[in-house]
């Protein structure tokens, strides 16, 4: 597939505040292919979460094009939005954002809930699918509040591509974790991305971006700075440098 | 939008803050369980005084002699004319919408049984006075028609008659009391009737043939008072008419003449109580739907709390696909159930509370259908205005600022 999963052409948004504006993003081009896995990064007010909000559909440009699997976004109702979401898009964020005093793969269930394909058999099977994917089937009756944060995140993550979204996009999805855990969400995104589904990725972390095919660098409403990464990180290996201290002070 | 799926999703929801949930109802249940409760008590007590009304005759006719003073004199003065035994007759064979019709008479006077004394009003009437003041016999019987022809020296008395007569719980049948000197043997008891609406007591009375009272106490040949019961209450108006045609054709009145005599009826006394009544109910209803209200309020107030706690929840289905209708009709179901399963508690212990106050209370109570009905209605209404506005607030938030809520 030659055509980019997500497209933008002269991304602007401005936003309001009474008398003065505030250009969040000043004309942005990307083009993220299928399969690839990119890292966002750039300082706080550099933008990079404004674009997100834009390519996640959760929020739309001033001006500019957005294509997200060849559908133009940028002039859709909220309702639109929100069916692209369901169906398109996986979201994780840094706050991991499950429903308290909900089990794990009733989070994970959510997304289909809204979507209206499945009965109810063929939901809880595909939710168990994704905590599979993650790691973690045999947690799924605990509650959201029984898990850790690392687990926290990975049902998230499950959350995210349970619907076989064409887009999984994480915004700081390591900003609450230590490093170990980083790296063993880091290794989900990866083989994720080997099974075929593209990940966008915001970081401020030069180390976690290194897991990613490619960089781009936010600065000012605008890129800055587009690399492949060179030597990029395999997150199965580097796991195994770092030693599980916890594990064993406790044992 | 699947609703079934959105139904789950408010069911999963509330069960997950069954507090939360039971205290949003608790306003609902209480409003429903009162309107229940004063309505039932209110028409038990409607019922009751209906009853009493009923017990009094709602079907009577009077006819009094005399016109209505004009200016405090009498019309025609010195031709008065009498009610007379003649114009009872005519009455009962003339008046199609007149069932039972009495001559009264009535003399005040003391009564003596051994060594006790009373002073009382001793009525003269026929034995159908029993039908049309629907006023029967504790014990013992009415005279009969051939007493009544035959002037007979027999006597019902009444309650606080026998009390201060014969003694406290006593049934003096068969004994002989003396009214003027004259021996009158008491063939019944009356059953008791209470006060009347002057307060005055109606069981201190004795009833004895109208020809004996007439002829051998009274000595006269006019009636007091003509009393008279319609076929219906809805004849009552019909056969005052005829009673006042028959009675002006039969005292040769012309047609300028002024009424000699007067009619009244119950029927007014029966629809000034049963206002009354209606204004109770309707008052203790208002008092009880405005807790319904208060109920409806108390979940608008939790459910915007819930909004506003809930911001972040709501965030998150936003983002995984959920449109702003999805959310409306999640807190919309939210609400509605809790005003339903509000509603239905309620009205369990509304009508255990009726059932409570009138086992207390001795007070009857009618639970109708109505008032349930009414009650459940007005908890679904409330349910849906007062979830609306929160359900609205919810649909509408900004799913960016709802996420990044904390």
């Amino acid at each position: 597939m030659s055509q980019p999963i997500i497209s933008t052409k002269h991304l602007v948004k401005v936003y309001k505040m009474g008398d003065f504006e505030v250009h969040a993003l000043r004309g942005i081009n990307l083009d993220v292919n299928s399969r690839e896995f990119v890292a966002i990064m750039g300082a706080s007010g550099s933008g990079k979460s404004t674009f997100m909000n834009i390519v996640g559909c959760l929020d739309t440009p001033t001006s500019g094009e957005y294509f997200l699997d060849g559908v133009e976004v940028a002039k859709m109702d909220r309702d639109e939005l929100a069916r692209l979401r369901n169906l398109k898009l996986g979201f994780v964020f840094q706050a991991f954002n499950l429903l308290p005093r909900t089990t794990a793969v009733e989070n994970v269930e959510l997304p289909l809930l809204y979507s209206n394909k499945l009965s109810s058999l063929q939901r809880r099977e595909k939710a168990m699918d994704a905590l599979n994917a993650v790691g973690l089937a045999d947690r799924a009756e605990h509650y959201s509040s029984q898990l850790s944060g690392g687990q926290q995140q990975r049902v998230a993550i499950a959350r995210s591509l349970v619907n076989d979204p064409v887009v999984i996009l994480a915004d700081e999805p390591t900003g609450n974790l230590d490093t170990r855990t980083s790296v063993e969400v880091m290794e989900i995104f990866q083989k994720l991305n080997e099974r075929g589904i593209t990940v966008v990725l915001v970081t401020h972390e030069m180390d976690i971006a290194q897991f990613a095919d490619r960089n781009v660098v936010f600065k000012d409403g605008k890129i800055n700075k587009m690399v492949s990464v060179e030597d990029r990180k395999i997150a199965t290996e580097e796991l195994s440098k770092i030693p599980v201290l916890v594990d064993e002070i406790e044992l | 939008m699947n609703i079934i799926n959105i139904i789950k999703i408010s069911y999963r929801s509330l069960g997950r803050n069954k507090l939360r949930s039971f205290l949003t109802m608790l306003g609902i249940i209480i409003g429903v369980a009162a309107v229940i409760a004063m309505l039932a008590i209110g028409e038990g007590a409607s019922n009751a005084v209906k009853q009493q009304i009923a017990g009094l005759g709602t079907n009577m006719l009077i006819v009094f002699p005399f016109a209505s003073t004009q200016g405090g004199v009498h019309y025609q003065a010195g031709t008065t004319s009498r009610l007379k035994e003649s114009d009872v007759t005519a009455i009962r064979e003339q008046c199609p919408a007149v069932e039972y019709v009495t001559p009264i008479t009535r003399v005040v006077t003391q009564i003596i049984a051994g060594t006790e004394n009373w002073r009382t009003n001793v009525f003269g009437a026929y034995p159908n006075y029993e039908k049309i003041r629907n006023w029967p016999v504790s014990s013992g019987s009415y005279f009969t028609d051939q007493d009544e022809r035959d002037a007979a020296k027999v006597c019902l008395v009444g309650q606080t008659v026998a009390t201060n007569l014969f003694g406290e719980g006593s049934v003096p049948l068969g004994e002989t009391i003396q009214i003027r000197n004259l021996p009158f043997k008491i063939v019944g008891v009356l059953a008791p009737k209470g006060q009347n609406s002057n307060g005055d007591d109606q069981d201190d009375i004795v009833i004895a043939p109208f020809s004996t009272v007439q002829k051998k106490l009274q000595g006269t040949i006019y009636a007091g008072a003509i009393f008279a019961s319609a076929i219906s209450s809805a004849a009552v108006p019909a056969a005052g008419e005829e009673i006042t045609q028959l009675l002006r054709d039969r005292h040769q009145l012309r047609p300028w003449d002024p009424n000699d005599f007067t009619v009244r009826t119950q029927t007014e006394i029966a629809s000034t109580a049963d206002a009354t009544t209606k204004t109770m109910t309707l008052l203790l209803a208002s008092i009880a739907g405005i807790s319904l209200i208060v109920g409806g309020i108390g979940i608008m107030n939790i459910m915007l709390v819930s909004v506003t706690e809930r911001t972040r929840e709501i965030g998150i289905r936003m983002a995984v696909g959920a449109r702003g209708g999805d959310v409306l009709t999640q807190f919309l179901i939210e609400a509605l159930t809790l005003s339903f399963a509000g509603g239905l508690m309620g009205i369990v212990i509304g009508v255990l509370t009726s059932e409570f106050v009138s086992n207390l209370q001795k007070w009857p109570i009618i639970i109708s259908p109505e008032s349930i009905a009414l009650a459940f209605t007005f908890a679904a209404i409330i349910g849906i205005f007062f979830g609306w506005y929160p359900a609205r607030k919810a649909a509408n938030l900004n799913p960016i600022e709802a996420l990044r809520y904390e």
